[in-house]
């Protein structure tokens, strides 16, 4: 027999300049793939990659859709990061950050009349319990049971998704709203103050950057941030430590489970205004992408969240000004996410062909 | 034609800050048992990696019979008849012997093949094996088995054997000795890597003594005795250790009181009436073959499980069975446990985030949950210093670190906090005679200044030399004690074998 078979080997040394690489090689995949992606669909590639990647953000408009796109994503993900760095698998928070719209968004709703300082402020302080209370729901059937919050975090998304549909075309439908299934607007005073007149971008970007300062102190320079690395890197360290895994888990969770809840308020008391079914399109699940390319920094993390919230805006004028259907910019973020993997791999492997 | 199988000419592999090995050059005669000794460090695993294709050299050649050879991974070694046993074993614990077996070849074989050549392996190379159980039910030895038949099950020409004494007990090690040489009798080649002086005379023929990367000498063993090979390989005289018992008080500071632990559990040991004192100054041995529930009793004693059915632990008055390893910190008990690499340290953090794993009263590392990086940067290099770690700084990663030197750095780290009691698993398993000595020498100081020390260690030589007393576990029951300089070692090789009286 003379087939050539590809082997993946270990590598024995792994680099640590190309490790650095990583992201920056998965993009850079990702644009090529593109451009075939684009010859193939029969556009010019050129034009088209600028229509997707260059013209949203060639306006000062274009840069604020793509803070307000790139503001919950960043958020979740760092958030995501607390529960990532301890091997957690929390796939969730698209339920958390849904959580956090409906606890945030029923203050929001209950006082729709009142103009008041204090009203945004407890709406946040809610949509942080809301997501909080959805996390520490698997961090809770986890510890006591054992269960496997990958498929607890998630099942629980629909379920968040479920309650949201019922609250907006039951209980809190906007009564003067021709039955459509969205609830009263939330007053003035329960909205994110804009940052500049007319673009929508917003205070949530402010809460935002602060969260990720505070990660980076918490991740770096904390002794939470250093059990969180220990327990993530050797369970049996941490145990030997003294390290409470359970202490651990739950705040993991619950920190996670807040970020995204302040999230998903930023979302319907920032741009949106109100409650309805899509609040998000799909910004807790995108952030599992946006937190990975990031390499689980902060830093890297804000770059991430900027890229990835390119490819929606990119979809949408590509939608737009090409009639390409905007799935297409999930095709980028699974791209990306696909490359990313993918040299990752390869740092830690390589491909050998043998003759067996 | 020479007689030589392997011809190694200047094989050179540097890594970033260190040559691993220099202009290495020796032959290895055919049908001979070939040692490599040298400490830990001294470049013999790097060239191991190289012949197994775990490495590649920067410079030199390695000649095989008389062809130049080069591989570049370990199955293609052994399809060129290099086999390998690692120190560390790679069975898979929860399946059986022949599964694991099976599991291990390389290429297509017919199952009924398999059966007569697993026969024939076995019988004539005195390695008996039951198929059908578990690994986890075999003992070290029985593993050692499993993969020896494993890579012969390949008919490699070279087999290299890495410190494969570590975990065995005397009589396993006559077994292995047999095994060897009913090999070389066959007309294969043994390169034997170790840092053991007697087993380099008693079994093998010719011998090369590495140091820093470097080759001291390749000559036959006849020409040495074990003083001359420790000479060379260390470079240096050892002083000899005394055992002296005139500074331990009468008191006792710790007393375990009849614990014993269920865990309906195949894989663990269950302790039954586990009761011991150890006085103020005293170093208790804890001897025993591996898997008669040391592992179990040290998470009990370091407090990784409280979860005991039932009795106590007092340390100074205080009951301590029920408090975690932390607060058992805070009452300045330190604990080593067994494996270096991913418990007593993170191997992927640097040597000063390991300082903080295990945090003493007396250290001033956090100030609100902040940590304070200066302090335990001054911390590492203190133990990085004083206890002569060989690493490039505090910065290094753990798993840059030889086994010996990040052994060294981690006791380093629970000896510098002058605790009162130390509890220590196998303090030298797997690393060279150089910080062997070091990590004895330093406990024995660190007695000598009132500290309670338990060892826990499979190393009856180790436990000979070091402690106070000795007592045997077996079957998660310990034996009394005896005062170590009056016991007979064949009493002790009896309870290790489970036999009473």
């Amino acid at each position: 027999m003379n087939n050539f078979l590809p082997i993946i080997v270990s590598r024995s040394q792994t680099s640590n300049i190309m490790n650095f690489f990583v992201p920056i090689i998965a993009i850079f995949l990702t644009l090529i793939t593109g451009f075939i992606i684009f010859l193939l669909l029969g556009f010019d590639p050129f034009y088209a990659l600028y229509t997707f990647f260059i013209s949203p953000i060639s306006s000062s408009y274009g840069i604020s859709e793509l803070l307000v796109k790139a503001t919950p994503l960043a958020l979740i993900a760092i958030g995501l990061a607390f529960c990532f760095k301890n091997n957690i698998y929390n796939i969730g928070a698209e339920g958390q950050l849904t959580m956090g719209a409906i606890f945030g968004g029923g203050i929001g709703i209950l006082f729709h009349d009142t103009n008041t300082f204090w009203l945004l402020p407890v709406m946040i302080f809610a949509g942080a319990i809301g997501g909080a209370i959805w996390g520490l729901i698997p961090a809770l059937l986890k510890t006591k049971f054992n269960t496997n919050e990958i498929l607890t975090s998630l099942m629980l998304v629909y379920v968040a998704l479920f309650i949201l549909d019922f609250l907006v075309v039951g209980p809190w439908k906007d009564p003067n709203g021709f039955s459509f299934p969205k609830s009263r607007a939330f007053s003035d005073s329960g909205r994110m103050p804009l940052l500049f007149d007319g673009l929508r971008v917003h205070f949530g970007l402010i809460i935002t950057i602060f969260l990720i300062f505070v990660s980076w102190f918490v991740f770096s320079k904390t002794m939470f941030g250093f059990q969180l690395k220990v327990s993530g890197f050797s369970p049996k360290a941490a145990r030997y430590a003294g390290f409470n895994q359970t202490t651990l888990i739950f705040l993991a969770f619950g920190i996670c489970g807040a970020f995204a809840g302040i999230a998903g308020l930023s979302e319907v008391s920032g741009p949106i205004g109100l409650l309805y079914r899509d609040i998000s399109p799909n910004y807790g699940f995108t952030a599992i992408i946006v937190a990975f390319l990031g390499r689980l920094h902060p830093v890297g993390i804000i770059f991430a969240s900027l890229i990835i919230a390119l490819t929606y805006l990119g979809a949408e004028d590509a939608q737009l000004f090409l009639q390409i259907p905007s799935a297409v910019g999930f095709i980028f973020q699974g791209l990306v996410l696909f490359y990313l993997l993918g040299a990752e791999l390869l740092i830690n492997y390589k491909l050998s062909f043998k003759r067996t | 034609m020479s007689d030589l199988i392997l011809d190694i000419q200047n094989i050179t592999k540097s890594f970033p800050r260190v040559i691993a090995n220099n202009k290495v050059t020796f032959g290895i005669k055919k049908n001979s048992v070939h040692a490599i000794l040298g400490e830990n460090g001294a470049g013999k695993s790097t060239f191991v990696k190289i012949l197994y294709g775990l490495l590649e050299p920067d410079e030199g050649y390695i000649k095989y019979n008389d062809k130049f050879f080069k591989v570049s991974s370990p199955a293609e070694a052994r399809k060129n008849g290099i086999g390998m046993v690692f120190q560390h074993f790679s069975l898979f614990e929860s399946l059986s012997v022949r599964e694991n077996l099976i599991l291990g070849i390389d290429e297509a074989m017919s199952y009924s093949n398999l059966e007569k050549k697993l026969e024939n392996i076995s019988s004539q190379y005195n390695l008996p094996l039951d198929l059908d159980a578990p690994i986890t039910s075999l003992s070290a030895g029985e593993k050692q088995r499993v993969e020896i038949v494993r890579i012969l099950l390949q008919d490699p020409q070279i087999l290299i054997m890495d410190e494969p004494t570590s975990v065995l007990t005397p009589q396993e090690v006559e077994s292995l000795f047999v095994t060897l040489n009913a090999l070389v009798k066959e007309g294969r080649t043994i390169l034997y890597i170790t840092h053991k002086l007697e087993e380099v005379i008693s079994i093998c023929d010719t011998v090369t003594i590495m140091r820093n990367g470097e080759v001291i000498d390749t000559s036959s063993t006849s020409n040495f005795t074990a003083k001359t090979l420790a000479t060379k390989m260390l470079g240096q005289k050892l002083d000899d250790l005394k055992t002296n018992y005139d500074h331990i008080k009468e008191e006792y500071n710790f007393e375990v009181n009849n614990i014993s632990c269920e865990f309906n559990d195949p894989f663990l040991t269950d302790l039954k009436n586990i009761s011991f004192k150890v006085r103020v100054g005293e170093i208790y041995g804890i001897a025993g073959v591996a898997g008669n529930g040391q592992s179990e009793l040290m998470d009990v004693l370091t407090g990784e499980n409280i979860k005991i059915s039932s009795g106590e632990i007092i340390f100074n008055k205080n009951k301590i069975q029920s408090l975690g390893p932390q607060k058992r910190r805070d009452l300045s008990i330190a604990f080593v446990p067994e494996n270096r690499l991913g418990h007593s340290a993170v191997p992927e953090l640097s040597l000063s985030e390991n300082i903080l794993l295990s945090q003493f009263p007396k250290n001033n590392f956090l100030k609100n949950g902040i940590i304070l990086k200066n302090n335990i940067d001054d911390y590492a290099n203190t133990v990085i210093k004083d206890f002569n770690v060989i690493t490039p700084g505090n910065d290094a990663k753990a798993s840059s670190l030889s086994g010996g030197n990040l052994q060294k750095y981690v006791i380093g780290r629970e000896i510098s906090s002058n605790p009162k009691m130390l509890i220590i698993s196998h303090p030298t398993w797997g690393i060279d005679a150089g910080a062997e000595h070091s990590i004895r020498e330093s406990l024995i100081e660190l007695s000598q200044n009132g500290t309670s020390i338990i060892v826990i260690s499979q190393d009856l030589d180790e436990l000979i030399e070091i402690t106070h007393k000795i007592s045997v576990i077996y079957n998660g029951k310990l034996s009394n004690p005896f005062k170590t300089n009056e016991v007979e070692i064949e009493k002790i090789g009896l309870l290790m074998g489970g036999k009473d009286e």
